[in-house]
This record gives C-alpha cells, sequence and structure tokens, in this order.
C-alpha cells in the first residue's frame, strides 16, 4: 500500500515532466521574435528582441530552451501577460480564487443532483423516471454552454431583470470590499463576507454566482448521470444484492445500503473527471458572464495571440488535473477495501 | 490458403453490423428521431445553394447571370464541395451592427448586417465539413496507433500509450486552445488542433478492444496457417475491433461543432463573417438586452443559430447513445 502511494507520488513529478515539455514544444510553432515578448514586461523593451532572442537562446534546440525554461519555471517564472500587463504567475495568483469559487459553487451541486438523478434511472431503469432523466442527460449533452448562457441572459437579466450579467460583484460590494469594510482573507467573495458578517454581500456574490454556476452545472450533469446509471445498473445486478433480496430485505434498504454504496465507487472518478470539465466550461462561462476568473483570461490571451498567458494557464489546468487524478487513486485505497495496491 | 480466411471472417462480420443497426432503429423513438434529425441537415447541407442562394461576390466568383438561379449539375456540385471562398462568405445587407428583424430577403432577420438563413444554412456544409475532416483523421490516426499498441505490444504500446497519457494530461478544450492560439484562427487550423487532441481518447479504446481480439482462437488460427501479423492485424482483428468506435465516431459528429463553435465564439475560430454557426453566436451575444421596454426584441438573433447548433448536437448524440446500447454487451 505504502509502496503504491509512493510509486503514484513519483509519477507526478514525470507527468509534468511531459506535459511541461508539449508545452514548450508547442512554443516552437511560432517564430523566435514573438517568443521574445514573453521576456518583456513592458513596450520600450521591444527594440531589445534580438538581444532578448540571443541571452534567452530562443534559436536554440527544443531541449535547450526547454532546460532554460525549466530553470525559470521553477523559480517561478512563467513569463509577462500582454493580455493583463502582469507576469503570468501574478495573474494566476489573483485571478485563481474566482474560479475556485464559481468551481465549488457547481462542483457540490453537480455531483448531488448528478448522483440522485443518476441513481434514479439505475433503479426505475427503462421506465418512465429512467426516460426523462435519459432525456434531460442526451439535452445537456446537446446544449452548448454558450448558447445555453446567451438564453439564460436574454431571459434572467435581459428581460426579468432578476440576476446580474457581469462579474462576480455589484459595484457597491466592489467598493465595500476595496476599502476593507469587508476584509480580504481567501479572496472568495462569498466566503470573505461571511467571515466579516456582511450577508448583503454575501448574498450579491450568490447573486452573481446563480447563471454561470448554472449553465455549468447542466454542461456536466449529463456525465454523472449517464456513470452513476451504468455503475448502479452493475451494482443491481450483482449476486450479493439477489442475496439481499433472497433474505427479505426490504428493497429500500437494499438500493440504499447495499447497491448505492458499491454503485458509488466509480463516483470518485467522475468527479475527478468533472473538475477537469469545469475548468474547461469555465473558459466559456466566465467570458460569457464577464466573469473575472482564469478561464476568462486565458480566452482572452488565446484570442490575442499571448502565448505565454495561455501556456501558464494551461500548465495551471494540467497542474491540477494531475494532482486530482493522484488524489483519486489514493482515495480509492480507502474507500474501497477491496483495492490493495500491492 | 490464407485467402480463405478473410473472406469468412468479412462473411461473418456483415450481418451481424447489419442486425445491430436494424436493432438499434427497431421500437427506439430516439434513435428514429435523431436518424431524421441528421437527414434533415444533410439535405439541408445539400440544398444549400437553392436555400440560401448565392448574392453579391459569391455570383460573381461563380460566373452566374442576373437571372439564374440555379446553375447546371456541374456548377452545382462545385459550388457544393468545393465553393469559391466568397460563397461561405455570409453576404453582407448592410453596415449597421444593429440586427433587423425577419422580412423578405432575410426570413431568419439578419445581425451585424449578415443574413442569418444564409450563416445557418452554409454553416450546416461548415459543420459536415469540419465533423467529417476532424473524424477522418481522427479514425485513421487513432485506430493505426491503437491497432499497432494493442496488436504488437510490448515497448511500442508503452511508448504510444503514454504519448495518449500526454494528451489526456489537460483537459480537451484547453490542449484546442492552445493549439489554436499557437496555430493561429481559421478552418484549416480549428480541424488540425481538434484532431492532435481527439485521437488519444479513440486509440485508447481501439487498444483495448484489439488486447481482447487478440488472444481469441480465430487469431490463433489464422496465425496457425501462416498469415503474416500486419495482415492478421489489418484484415481479421480490426475489422472486428471497430464496433465500439463506430458509437464514439458518430457521438463526436455532434460534439466537434460545439467545440468548432466555443472556439469561434471565443474569437478563435473561422474569419469574421465566414458561415458558421459559432460565429452568429458570437455576433449574438452583443444583443442579448432589448431596447427599454422590449426585452425580447432580438430574439432572432440568439433563438435560431442556439438551436440549429442545439438541434444538429441532439440528433448525433440520440444515434450515438442508441447505438452505444446496442453494441454494449450488458444490454443482450
Amino acid at each position: 500500500m505504502l509502496n503504491f502511494v509512493i510509486r503514484r507520488l513519483l509519477t507526478l513529478p514525470l507527468i509534468m515532466l511531459a506535459v511541461t515539455f508539449l508545452i514548450v514544444l508547442v512554443m516552437q510553432l511560432i517564430p523566435p521574435e514573438q517568443r521574445a515578448v514573453a521576456f518583456t514586461t513592458n513596450l520600450q523593451q521591444l527594440g531589445r528582441v534580438q538581444e532578448i532572442i540571443k541571452t534567452n537562446h530562443l534559436d536554440g534546440s527544443v531541449f535547450e530552451q526547454y532546460w532554460l525554461w525549466l530553470g525559470q519555471a521553477l523559480g517561478g517564472n512563467l513569463g509577462f501577460s500582454r493580455t493583463s500587463g502582469e507576469t503570468v504567475v501574478a495573474t494566476l495568483l489573483s485571478r485563481f480564487p474566482a474560479t475556485l469559487e464559481l468551481t465549488l459553487f457547481t462542483l457540490v451541486p453537480l455531483v448531488w443532483v448528478g448522483v440522485w438523478l443518476g441513481g434514479q434511472a439505475a433503479v426505475h431503469r427503462n421506465r418512465l423516471p429512467d426516460a426523462v432523466i435519459r432525456i434531460i442527460a442526451v439535452l445537456g449533452y446537446s446544449i452548448p454552454s454558450f448558447v445555453l448562457g446567451v438564453w439564460l441572459l436574454v431571459i434572467f437579466y435581459g428581460a426579468l431583470d432578476w440576476l446580474p450579467g457581469t462579474g462576480n460583484i455589484s459595484n457597491d460590494s466592489a467598493v465595500l470590499l476595496m476599502t476593507g469594510s469587508v476584509r480580504h482573507v481567501t479572496g472568495l467573495v462569498t466566503i470573505d463576507a461571511l467571515l466579516s458578517g456582511r450577508l448583503d454581500v454575501l448574498w450579491d456574490g450568490l447573486k452573481h454566482l446563480i447563471l454561470p454556476a448554472f449553465t455549468l452545472l447542466v454542461v456536466g450533469i449529463p456525465a454523472l448521470i449517464k456513470g452513476t446509471r451504468a455503475s448502479m445498473i452493475d451494482a443491481l445486478h450483482s449476486d450479493y444484492i439477489r442475496t439481499a433480496r433472497a433474505k427479505g430485505i426490504t428493497e429500500r434498504t437494499v438500493i440504499h445500503k447495499h447497491a448505492r454504496r458499491n454503485a458509488l465507487l466509480p463516483v470518485a472518478t467522475l468527479i475527478s473527471l468533472s473538475v477537469s470539465g469545469l475548468l474547461q466550461g469555465a473558459v466559456l462561462a466566465e467570458t460569457l458572464y464577464g466573469y473575472p476568473g482564469v478561464g476568462a483570461w486565458a480566452a482572452q490571451a488565446a484570442a490575442a495571440g499571448d502565448l505565454p498567458g495561455v501556456l501558464g494557464f494551461a500548465l495551471m489546468a494540467a497542474t491540477i488535473v494531475a494532482v486530482i487524478n493522484l488524489l483519486t487513486d489514493l482515495a480509492y485505497t480507502v474507500i474501497d477495501p477491496r483495492v490493495r495496491y500491492a | 490458403m490464407s485467402a480463405v480466411t478473410p473472406n469468412s471472417a468479412q462473411r461473418a462480420s456483415r450481418p451481424a453490423s447489419r442486425s445491430v443497426l436494424a436493432r438499434t432503429f427497431r421500437r427506439n423513438l430516439p434513435a428514429r428521431v435523431g436518424a431524421v434529425l441528421i437527414g434533415l441537415y444533410v439535405l439541408v447541407a445539400l440544398l444549400a445553394p437553392v436555400l440560401a442562394p448565392p448574392q453579391g461576390n459569391c455570383r460573381r466568383a461563380l460566373t452566374l447571370s442576373e437571372t439564374q438561379v440555379v446553375p447546371g449539375p456541374a456548377a452545382y456540385l462545385r459550388e457544393l464541395l468545393a465553393p469559391p471562398a466568397e460563397c461561405l462568405q455570409m453576404p453582407r445587407q448592410g453596415f449597421a451592427a444593429q440586427p433587423k428583424p425577419p422580412e423578405t430577403g432575410t426570413p431568419l432577420g439578419s445581425v451585424g448586417g449578415y443574413d442569418i438563413r444564409y450563416g445557418l444554412v452554409w454553416g450546416t456544409r461548415t459543420a459536415f465539413f469540419l465533423g467529417i475532416a476532424v473524424v477522418a483523421i481522427t479514425v485513421t490516426v487513432g485506430g493505426f496507433i491503437g491497432l499497432a499498441a494493442g496488436f504488437f505490444g510490448g515497448w511500442l504500446d508503452n511508448i504510444l500509450m503514454r504519448l495518449t497519457d500526454i494528451t489526456f494530461a489537460f483537459p480537451g478544450l484547453i490542449l484546442v486552445l492552445v493549439l489554436v492560439a499557437a496555430l493561429g484562427p481559421g478552418l484549416q487550423n480549428i480541424i488540425i488542433a481538434l484532431s492532435l487532441v481527439s485521437w488519444a481518447g479513440l486509440a485508447r479504446v481501439l487498444r483495448s478492444e484489439v488486447l481482447r481480439l487478440r488472444e481469441l482462437d480465430y487469431v490463433a488460427a489464422a496465425h496457425g496457417l501462416g498469415s503474416q501479423r500486419w495482415r492478421i492485424a489489418l484484415r481479421h482483428v480490426l475489422p472486428n475491433a471497430l464496433g465500439p468506435v463506430f458509437s464514439i465516431v458518430v457521438l463526436e459528429m455532434g460534439s466537434l461543432p460545439i467545440v468548432a463553435g466555443a472556439l469561434s465564439f471565443l474569437g478563435l475560430g473561422t474569419p469574421l463573417g465566414f458561415a458558421d454557426w459559432g460565429q452568429l453566436i458570437a455576433l449574438a451575444q452583443k444583443w442579448i438586452q432589448g431596447p427599454p421596454g422590449e426585452p425580447f426584441a432580438y430574439w432572432y438573433v440568439t433563438l435560431f443559430p442556439g438551436l440549429c447548433i442545439a438541434l444538429y448536437s441532439l440528433g448525433w448524440n440520440l444515434l450515438g447513445d442508441a447505438l452505444g446500447e446496442q453494441l454494449d454487451p450488458r444490454n443482450r
């Protein structure tokens, strides 16, 4: 067991090495003159492009460049982003809390509702509830988040004016944050508001989260429904369920105690996939709702050809995915007694 | 001697695949709805020059006379399969950004001066072109790699599967974003980026199927008959491993226009004015709020392109789901 944990922990740096090498490889697609821009911090330095290419060996081999890039990246230098006017690391740090908040507020209802719907579909397999739930799943797969988002904005922002259309906070609350009436503790608006006891700011933050979170929920839920349904159907067909029924245990107990506990094991994997899906979804949802997270910035950076910015975001996403996958693998050794890695 | 085996293998596989399709559509309403939807979109794509007749620059590029509506069959085919660049550009009715409601000439309204009907009809052609191009590349590359990894195993398998690991290390859309940012926007680069991302999933699925098949008796029999390894891989194993790939390909046809649309929506897709669904939604984004008192004044700008892309994807998803259900051994 400990052996497995150690071996699994050692794979993380290997994956990151491969991922970062791919990133440097992708950078070779653009000419050294453009790549040199990542090393400048103001417009005046653009005149020294040739010098920058020389000193940073931007015209050298991929391996040479990778070695230099790795040294800088380990020192916390991922270059300068034209779109944000800051270094990539500073931008990621300042914008990440908003994305984290959106992801957390989506992930909890996503998993809860998705697992519940998937379980219901399996229990009522091939009957009306199953049909309805599967239609929900297919519709969720089919509607693009940017279409759903635009429609939601037309109705709840444009027509009804119930919910705000842009940002993660209204101007009034932003002033409170800036003047220190709401203390900056975590960077997550709702949590900071709660810690400072400002319920009005909390409500304001929540109102800004509803539409983007709902959009991400609809787009993300089909995978959870399908996954839970399949694993629940498998569980309900297993021998120990037949045994439990034969013993005369009520159907309710059979489903909730015996089947569901085992069916939920693969859900750990589904959750880690959902996090990866939410990171992708954040690029679109944050752009659509003008939400100040890393996703919206990455989209701007990509559209402006600001490669250090996009690659910094991709590196962040890959790191999160790698860590979540690692945690999932480790979680299985705890939640499933049958999994014993030698 | 070895000529006998492939024939019998083909004979055995044909009735089976036919029955999968027959079983998929029998008493399966969603599958039929999906097939009808896709059929309609195919019709729209084929009838594009009739449903949204070429105008302005496109007419000039096709050298159509003033009164000609539909050219001769040869010219029609050219218009459909290899249209001049001008025809894939939505004609401008004017230069006012303000959307104009449906009227004669622009039955679905216009936004930013672009005729929405023209964008949707010719965008259908773009969606099929993009889907078929990416799927063709993905199936060829992913299939070849999956087959080689699964059939030959060993170090080759190890190297190829580590390559898929690296691809899977990024959330798909984010890797597409990086590649398009590096390659630059445009339809061709989108196709390259989407293919570079989606080959890995297909390779994995095919590999696991090949791993199962290569241990079966009929492969050992072919080997015993003296067939060469590549021949066994291509003629005996590959045709039987393609089943699960089939439903993945159908589902991918539905999801590709969504990803491509997302790129257009982010300003990374096709050039401005190109007949493409995502482009129209990006234009619609600015017209979410109507003028005071008329909240739904610009409904046509968001409704038609959104419905168009969602129904296309729905059609493929219904088909793919039904196929997947039929091919799933647990449902036999």
